[in-house]
């Protein structure tokens, strides 16, 4: 077992990439202020130090161009790391990203690959307001070829981020900002965990489940993971045990594992921090409903964003988040319907 | 730097190639599409974009460049395909949607992908221009030879994605060139209505790069004006911007009734067609023999007749084959 030390999700992605680095010239990283700046969110601070400017590119303000770069790049042998700051801003780049990016694999007949990897800043919580504070997960994920992945805790995002590096396949790591162990976005302290110095790769497309029960299965991803733990703890003392589980990947989405334990709980409910209606909830709902819906002993429930553009102030915003609060009162509602 | 005659031929057999293999695919296009147009009937479904006379751009640039040199092109990619030598057979096999073709049938004929020559297409305007970009990187930073053409319309001089690619080429000092073909026509919409600049080589001041425009649909003048922007990016010059004015001798696609071109548009283009004014002047200045041009003809409908018969005579892929090489 190798050495571990307490790391934020910031500094276990800048670990990993350093580590892939280090390990893999091929392997660079570019975007807005990555360099200099070491991140906007801090993934990539000390990585300019160590592998200099060739290597750790500051972009001019131009998406739709360097991810475009990226795809060109990826195709010629490169594994390029591509920071897009915030996901929201994938409106003007999203031609490089869907259409080439994620198709160029198959239209090459699988006879080139696009090594490539997207990591953008997700989520609110701190009255960002409509245009920097979305999670977009289904938007991603609706669209064929690109794998996506968001860890809710630092040891997943280091493994995931060698995971992703390392993939011949594109990949979209989404970080939530309010995970990311920046004081100024405030702080989940179950997102800074024990990190192994070691690299180590996480496989892409399998979901963990982080806490047993036998009544209520909350699937989740990201900071609703965190929400979902701590309504856990606050069930428990009312007898009710659910069960957690952390997706980590949404692509490819492994309805295997959620499958089993709802056949063990017989009550579903996701937690989706992304827009309601046609996303990655009513996804995870279906795959369950089609595969045997004689599993369920109550409706499944979700708890989501209402489809709305995130207001900026506190009040609309907290109340439109999904909270432990909501869980906790949507668990005890399953409950109560027999 | 003039080409030489091995050159000239060289440019003058691969025009000849891609017109016939277009005048063969506009034949075989129509089989089944008549009396009544539909798109998705015939052995050839889809849209086609046909690139008749638009073959200099493709071999006077091509013929400066290798297989490791790397191609972005468009939604009319034949001509440019067949100038870095893509395989015929394959490509015209992915063209019918057959098992057999480039990449098995997935892409069609606006999404022809070689990774043995480094070719690929983009359907999206102006989307190869970033990869171009990222593909002249990938060489700069592994120090490896080789440059990045994109190819793109004149009308994508006014997307985003143009001006964003440019910059990034400039600051970032990459080996690649953007040739623009200038055929006049976005689809329907005339160069002059839709760009705020006579020539679109002049956008490439804004960007701190050369800016080189070539008014002459001639292989030999397309040959010697791009020369000195391959050799400066091969030499860690940078990026170059290029137009050329060309002409688009079909519709935008089959099936364009090409209503909105002016009276007489097309009578024209076509006396200028650059492939009969190629062979005469070959001919006249003695680069090739009557006897030659009509052995290069031969040859040339041998090898597309080849080509077509793979195409047909190749399988189709199984309905399931659809599901693999999502990811690689």
């Amino acid at each position: 077992m190798s050495a571990t030390k307490k790391l934020t999700i910031a500094r276990a992605m800048a670990e990993s990439l350093a580590q892939e680095m280090r390990a893999d010239p091929n392997v660079f990283v570019m975007g807005e202020d990555i360099a200099q700046l070491g991140g906007v969110f801090g993934n990539t601070r000390g990585l300019l130090k160590e592998f200099g400017e060739e290597r750790v590119r500051d972009t001019p303000i131009s998406e739709t161009a360097f991810i475009g770069a990226g795809v060109g790049a990826a195709m010629d042998g490169m594994r390029p790391v591509v920071e897009l700051m915030f996901v929201d801003f994938f409106g003007v780049c999203f031609d490089a990203i869907y259409n080439s990016m994620a198709k160029n694999i198959y239209f090459s007949g699988g006879h080139s690959t696009v090594p490539m990897v997207i990591m953008a800043s997700t989520g609110g919580g701190y009255s960002d307001a409509g245009q920097h504070s979305q999670c977009l997960y289904g938007t991603f994920a609706h669209l064929p070829g690109m794998k996506v992945v968001a860890p809710s805790n630092a040891y997943d995002a280091k493994g995931l981020m060698t995971a992703a590096i390392r993939d011949n396949s594109p990949v979209i790591y989404l970080f939530h900002k309010g995970l990311q162990g920046m004081g100024w976005l405030g702080t989940e302290p179950a997102a800074i965990s024990q990190v192994p110095e070691e690299n180590y790769e996480l496989e892409i497309g399998k979901a963990k489940t982080v806490v047993e029960g036998q009544d209520i299965t909350i699937v989740s991803i990201g900071i609703g993971v965190h929400h979902a733990l701590k309504a856990a703890q606050e069930l428990e003392k009312d007898n009710i045990n659910v069960e957690v589980i952390d997706l980590r990947s949404l692509v490819p989405l492994d309805r295997d594992h959620i499958i089993s334990s709802v056949k063990k709980t017989g009550r579903l409910l996701v937690v989706d921090e992304d827009y309601h209606s046609f996303g990655v909830s009513g996804e995870i709902i279906a795959s369950v409903t089609e595969h045997d819906h004689h599993m369920l002993k109550t409706p499944p429930c979700r708890i989501t964003f209402p489809d709305i553009p995130i207001p900026f102030s506190r009040p609309m915003e907290e109340w439109a988040l999904p909270s432990t609060e909501n869980i906790i009162n949507t668990c005890s509602k399953m409950m109560e319907s027999k | 730097m003039l080409p030489t005659n091995s050159q000239r031929i060289w440019m003058y057999r691969n025009m000849l190639i891609s017109r016939y293999m277009e005048e063969r695919i506009e034949a075989i296009y129509m089989e089944g599409k008549k009396p009544v147009f539909n798109m998705a009937n015939g052995p050839i479904p889809g849209e086609m974009h046909l690139s008749n006379g638009q073959e200099p751009c493709a071999v006077g640039v091509c013929a400066h460049l290798n297989a490791e040199d790397i191609i972005t092109a468009t939604h009319r990619p034949h001509h440019i395909a067949v100038a870095k030598g893509v395989n015929l057979d394959k490509m015209m096999a992915e063209i019918f949607g057959k098992k057999t073709g480039l990449s098995g049938g997935r892409g069609g004929h606006m999404h022809l992908f070689d990774s043995d020559v480094n070719f690929s297409c983009s359907g999206i305007i102006a989307q190869g221009m970033g990869p171009a970009v990222g593909a002249a990187l990938s060489r700069k930073m592994q120090n490896k030879s080789g440059i990045a053409i994109s190819y793109i319309g004149e009308g994508a001089a006014n997307q985003g994605a143009f001006h964003e690619s440019l910059n990034l080429a400039s600051v970032w000092n990459l080996p690649v060139i953007f040739i623009i073909e200038d055929n006049d026509w976005g689809i329907s919409v005339a160069k002059s209505a839709s760009t705020s600049v006579t020539k679109n080589s002049d956008r490439a001041a804004a960007y701190n790069m050369p800016g080189i425009h070539i008014e002459h649909n001639c292989p030999d003048k397309i040959f010697s004006a791009t020369k000195e922007a391959i050799d400066r990016a091969r030499n860690g010059g940078g990026p170059t911007l290029i137009e050329i004015q060309t002409s688009r001798l079909a519709g935008h696609f089959m099936g364009d009734a090409e209503a909105y071109r002016p009276e007489g548009e097309k009578e024209q283009l076509i006396q200028e067609d650059p492939l009969p004014t190629y062979r005469q002047k070959l001919l006249s200045e003695n680069i090739i023999t009557y006897d030659e041009d009509l052995s290069l003809v031969q040859e040339t409908q041998q090898l597309i007749e080849k080509a077509i018969t793979f195409a047909r005579e190749s399988e189709y892929p199984e309905p399931e084959e659809a599901m693999l090489h999502v990811f690689a």
